[in-house]
This record gives structure tokens, C-alpha cells and sequence, in this order.
């Protein structure tokens, strides 16, 4: 990178306990006091950022991706190793940080652009603009008490945003109001970044860092775990996280599937659930329409005069989206012995939203478990569906429309 | 230093604008607003006058105004709660911006002047209150108070130091904010305020000189009661005393600085 605006050089940081204070202050005074307790929550961290090009960081939480950025905008200071900048770092992570609520909108804008280093001329001139950004009309002379959560937010990002910096800080999560503002400050970013500032995009989707990014990097443990093109990363951060969803799964075995045991007899149990693609492969991350599988094997334990399994598609939030078993479908399995095995496989296309999934599965021997209630299993299967290859839309749910669009007669 | 100072000089305006939101923000929906700020250190004033002016009144000798004592308290009041305020301010500087720091960089240095500000202000509209309820009483002090400015400097000096001091080590041991507290309140009472040297029993003199507020106290009622140049020698060595702690403060909070937003 010839022209770097950000070069991160082997950057750790730790928090050190001394026990006691008292070892602190000495350590200041030059006494070689060895801390009793040493954290590292980011370490060996190198990396280089060009000018114009967006980054996108990527890491689970406790990762050290607060860490790193407030080592990068030297709110903390480094344990080890440096950070250069060369230019002005903005950081839109903490939108009305030190907005006062007994001052005006104005005099709030007149105290936050001081707080990041502008004159009083530099703030005169640039107010007019960061007014009619903000879009809150009268509202900008009376006193931020008054305002609403978006409006704050409007005049907080209009602030952070009225001087363009050489790197811009972003956390994708971040809501700035409404849908509109929304759309108004992803253009502001996107025309600063024509005009050669740097990204840095903090997310979760992998999509925005797709659609913004030019590469990213994954911390993992407050390591670079990989740094590159962004798709390949996003692989590899959703590898991590499925890792640590079947993981939570054996926890929910442990937990929950425990407390189950009590309700369910473990007389068939399910001993796999897999989703596969159409050419049979296991996948985890499916496009919206792709024809998939549902693999479901289920072992017994006992003989069983009648056996139903069924499945209940859940979004992230629980709700149920889809759910069936075999007594409706009239594929009751009868009579069945201890020790065999029953493959299920629904086939059907994934008609859902881009988001976070979860099956549960019921063996039981009629429509409810509340007769025979073999197993019940929640959180048995996590999958995810993203949007590659149809136009953009929102909710659970994938309704393919033909729109015509023909003059009214 | 210097580079510390330039970028202190850059930040003027976020100084100047924290230092009238601060003002603003103490009193924002109070009817009587920045009165307060006079009101609370004169009442304070009249309550000890009304208590303790017979006792006290026959004390100063050379001084026929019926209200000397009065008088005498007030100027030592001017001094003293310069003193709080700027103690008290900076011995929670850091605790109270912890936020603001954790989340946003900017010089820190900015942070010590914002709240000399904020008490000088204050500071300068009870002595605006002090001199015209002087007046009111016909007393009328004259060229000594033009040594006041250099009192003010010294007091600030002293004040700052101390109070910095204790506010960075505030930050990772929180029992110093109690403790002071409970020193500042002591401290009011070994320092002739209330009453006067004169009335000490033998053997407290020791105490009260190696009390620098004793010198700063002492000048602000020389100017504004008795009128006459305030003890140099001993605001000299006092201002030597408080030059010596600032640095040391500075030092300390230098030192402090990369550990301190970790513990915040």
C-alpha cells in the first residue's frame, strides 16, 4: 500500500490488575512492578488501511473489535505496538456523545464539533449545511430535551458527518432513525468515500460488508484470524459462528434437553438433522427459493405401535414460520422395532426471508405430544438464508411476484 | 508541555462553549439561575454572622465598621470557596468525564481548564456580590485589591494542584473523593475563616502556619478588610509550594493518562 491512511503495527493491548493501586503509582515512578493479572483482549494485530478503500470488521462479540477501534480513534491507549494515522479519523459510533439536554440543537452542534477540534469560524460556516441536513426544521433552536430519540440522532450524525474525514468509523448496527435518514446518511458515506475517505464498517451482516467493502478482516480472540477479500471472510466468520451455534445446541441438550427428558421418553430419538442441497451435499447458508432437503434420522429404542415426527421452521425471534408431521401428511410409521432407524426426508423450496432460522422437532405418536412424547427437541437445526440471487426484499417470507408496469389506460 | 498547551490553544473554543454550558447546565430550569451561585456561599455568611458576630465582632482591633466582622468573614469566604470549588472539581474531573473520555478523544488537558473556568466564574460573581454588600455597609476597599488578581493565581495554583493530584489517583482508588470530603470540612475549621488568629490558644500557631491556606485566606482579608499589602514573603513560599504541586500533578497525570481510561 503505497498511499496508507491507517497503519496498525503489531497493536496489543492489555488490562493489568496490580493487586494493589499502590504498585500502580509505583510502576509510574520507574519500579519495576510486575502486575499480578494480565489481560489481553487484543494482540499481534497488523493491518493497513489505503486511501479510499473500506474495511469491514468482522468478529464475534468479545472479539476485541471495540477494542481495536478505540485504540484506532486513541480513546485507549496501546499496550504494545502502534497506530499511525495520517489524517482525521471520525467515528460514528457513539451518535450524541456529550450532547447536553439543556442546550439547543445549535448549541449542541457549536459544542460537539468543538469537542472533535473545529474552530468556531470552521463550525460557523459548515452550520448552515449541517442545519439543513439534520432536517428537524424549528426544532434545531429548542433544547435537545425536547427532541425525540431520531431527532437527536439526526443532528448527531449531521455533526459527525459535516467535515469529511480521511477515515470514517462505522457501526453498521447503528440505527440513525427512520428509514429515510437511513438512506440520506448511507449516501452522505458513500459520496465521502468518492471523495477518498477511508471505511471502516463494524457489522454483522454479511451483506452490508459484501455490498460496502473491499476487503475484511475477522478477529477471533483478539486476533486477525484472516484478512482479504470480503466473501472469503464472511465464510469463515459464519464457519465460527455456526461452530459456536452447535455448541450452544449441546448446551440447550444439556439445559433444556435435560428438562425435556422428563416430558419425552427417549424411546426414538433423532440422531441427525441436516439440510442438503438438491445435489445432496449438507449446507447451512441457503439462497431464498433454493429446493432443499431436511434429512432426519431418527434411531428407537423400544418398540413403537406409532410413530410421528414432525418439524416447526422458527425465525430468530421464535415465532413460528412452518411447521408439519407425519399423522398430517398420513405417514404414520407402524408398528416399528426396537433398534431400527427411520430416514426422513422433506423436500422443499426454501421460500424464506434472508435471516436466522431454527427447527425444532416432536416424536410423538399422534398429532400433539401430548399423548406420546418420544422427543421434543428445540433449537435441533440453525440455518441461515440469505439473498443472493433475487431482487432485494423484506419479511419471512419469499412470495416470487410478476409485476407489470403498464401505463393506466 | 508545549505540544500539551498547543493543543489546549486549539481546542479554545470547546473550552470556552464547556465552560458556559457547564454554567448554564447547573442552573437550567432554576428561576433564580446564577444567583445561586452567590446566594449559597452569603448564606453560609450570614448564618455565621448572626451566630458568632458578638463573639468575634470585639476581635479586630483597628477596624470601627459595625459590620467588620462581617466583612472579615466574607473576604475569607471569597477565598475558601474558590478553594472547594476547584478542589472538589478536579478531584472528580476524571471520574465525571469518564464517559465522554472512554468514548471520544480529544486533549484531556482541556478538562482542568474547563473547570478553572467554570470556578472562576462563579468565583468572580461572588466577589461582584462580596464587594457590593461591602458598600452597602460602607466599606470601601481600595488599592490593595489590586493585589487580588495574584491571590487569585496563587489560590488557583494551590488549589489545582492539590486537586489534581487527588483526582488522578481518584480514578483507581475512589476512597480519596470520600476522604476528602471529610479533610475539606476539617481543613475549614484550621483555617482562620471564622475566627481570627489572635483568638487561638498558645501552641496552635504551629498548625495554622503550616497551613498554606492560612497565607491565601490571609491575603484575601488583608486586601479587601484591613486594606493593606498582603504578607509576600509567606505568598511567595506558598506560591513556590503550589508551582512545586502542579508540576507534580502534571507528572502524575502524564504517567496516568494510558492506564486511566482502562479502570474508567
Amino acid at each position: 500500500m503505497i498511499d496508507a491512511v491507517l497503519e496498525v503495527k503489531s497493536l496489543g493491548k492489555a488490562f493489568r490488575d496490580y493487586g494493589s493501586e499502590l504498585k500502580r503509582f509505583a510502576s509510574w515512578f520507574g519500579a519495576h512492578v510486575t502486575p499480578k493479572a494480565e489481560h489481553w483482549v487484543i494482540r499481534d494485530i497488523s493491518f493497513s488501511v489505503g486511501r479510499g478503500e473500506a474495511i469491514g470488521i468482522v468478529g464475534q462479540n468479545g472479539a476485541g473489535k471495540s477494542t481495536l477501534l478505540k485504540l484506532i480513534t486513541r480513546t485507549l491507549m496501546p499496550s504494545e505496538g502502534t497506530v499511525s494515522v495520517h489524517g482525521r479519523i471520525a467515528a460514528i459510533l457513539e451518535l450524541g456523545m456529550g450532547f447536553s439536554p439543556d442546550l439547543t440543537g445549535r448549541q449542541n452542534v457549536y459544542h460537539a464539533a468543538g469537542l472533535m477540534g473545529f474552530t468556531r469560524e470552521q463550525i460557523d460556516r459548515a452550520m448552515p449545511e449541517i442545519e439543513a441536513f439534520a432536517e428537524i426544521g424549528d426544532y434545531f433552536d429548542e433544547y435537545v430535551r425536547t427532541y425525540s430519540s431520531g431527532m437527536q440522532m439526526r443532528v448527531a450524525f449531521s455533526v459527525a458527518t459535516a467535515f469529511r474525514p480521511d477515515i470514517l468509523i462505522v457501526d453498521e448496527a447503528l440505527s440513525v432513525g427512520d428509514a429515510y435518514f437511513q438512506h440520506k446518511c448511507f449516501k452522505r458515506i458513500k459520496e465521502f468515500r468518492e471523495q477518498g475517505t477511508s471505511l471502516m464498517i463494524v457489522s454483522h451482516d454479511s451483506g452490508a460488508i459484501q455490498n460496502m467493502c473491499d476487503r475484511a478482516i475477522l478477529l477471533q480472540s483478539g486476533r486477525v484470524l484472516k484478512d482479504g477479500d470480503p466473501v472469503e471472510v464472511m465464510d469463515a466468520y459464519n464457519a465460527l459462528i455456526a461452530e459456536r451455534e452447535n455448541s450452544t445446541m449441546k448446551v440447550e441438550r444439556l439445559e433444556s434437553g435435560q428438562l425435556q427428558t422428563t416430558s419425552g421418553t427417549l424411546e426414538a430419538v433423532v440422531e441427525s438433522i441436516r439440510i442438503h442441497s438438491e445435489s445432496g451435499e449438507p449446507i447451512e447458508f441457503i439462497d431464498v427459493g433454493q429446493p432443499v432437503e431436511l434429512h432426519i434420522d431418527v434411531r428407537l429404542h423400544a418398540d413403537i405401535p406409532r410413530l410421528v415426527m414432525g418439524y416447526l421452521i422458527k425465525d430468530r425471534l421464535g415465532q413460528s414460520i412452518f411447521g408439519t408431521n407425519t399423522h398430517h401428511t398420513k405417514q404414520v410409521v407402524e408398528n416399528a422395532r426396537a433398534g431400527q432407524a427411520v430416514r426422513y426426508v422433506a423436500r422443499f423450496p426454501m421460500n424464506l426471508g434472508p435471516g436466522t432460522y431454527s427447527i425444532s422437532t416432536a416424536l410423538v405418536s399422534t398429532d400433539t405430544h401430548l399423548v406420546d412424547n418420544y422427543e421434543w427437541r428445540d433449537l435441533a437445526l440453525i440455518f441461515t438464508v440469505a439473498n443472493h440471487s433475487h431482487p432485494h426484499f423484506v419479511g419471512n417470507a419469499w412470495l416470487p411476484p410478476h409485476i407489470d408496469v403498464t401505463p393506466c389506460p | 508541555m508545549n505540544e500539551l498547551l498547543r493543543s489546549v490553544w486549539r481546542y479554545r473554543h470547546f473550552i470556552l462553549s464547556s465552560v458556559k454550558n457547564d454554567l448554564k447546565a447547573r442552573f437550567a430550569r432554576s428561576r433564580l439561575g446564577a444567583a445561586w451561585m452567590v446566594l449559597q456561599p452569603l448564606a453560609q455568611v450570614a448564618i455565621y454572622s448572626l451566630v458568632l458576630s458578638r463573639v468575634m465582632g470585639a476581635k479586630l482591633p483597628g477596624i470601627t465598621n459595625q459590620y467588620a466582622y462581617s466583612i472579615y468573614l466574607m473576604s475569607g469566604m471569597l477565598a475558601w470557596s474558590l478553594f472547594v470549588e476547584v478542589v472538589q472539581r478536579s478531584l472528580t474531573l476524571f471520574v465525571d468525564n469518564g464517559n465522554l473520555m472512554k468514548k471520544i478523544f480529544f486533549p484531556r488537558a482541556c478538562l482542568p481548564f474547563i473547570a478553572i473556568g467554570s470556578a472562576l466564574v462563579s468565583n468572580a460573581l461572588l466577589f461582584v456580590a462580596t464587594v457590593a454588600i461591602f458598600a452597602l455597609v460602607g466599606h470601601f476597599p481600595s488599592s490593595g485589591l489590586l493585589w487580588l488578581p495574584l491571590l487569585v493565581a496563587v489560590n488557583v495554583a494551590f488549589s489545582l494542584g492539590l486537586g489534581l493530584l487527588l483526582g488522578v489517583i481518584n480514578v483507581f482508588v475512589r476512597d480519596v473523593g470520600q476522604v476528602m470530603a471529610v479533610v475539606l470540612q476539617l481543613w475549614f475549621w484550621i483555617t482562620p475563616i471564622v475566627y481570627m488568629p489572635s483568638i487561638l490558644p498558645h501552641g496552635f500557631g504551629q498548625i495554622i502556619a503550616a497551613n498554606p491556606m492560612y497565607y491565601i485566606v490571609g491575603g484575601f482579608q488583608d486586601v479587601m478588610l484591613f486594606d493593606r499589602t498582603p504578607d509576600l514573603v509567606a505568598l511567595g513560599w506558598t506560591a513556590l509550594g503550589s508551582l512545586v504541586l502542579l508540576a507534580l500533578a502534571f507528572m502524575m497525570f502524564r504517567k496516568a493518562a494510558p492506564e486511566m481510561v482502562d479502570v474508567l
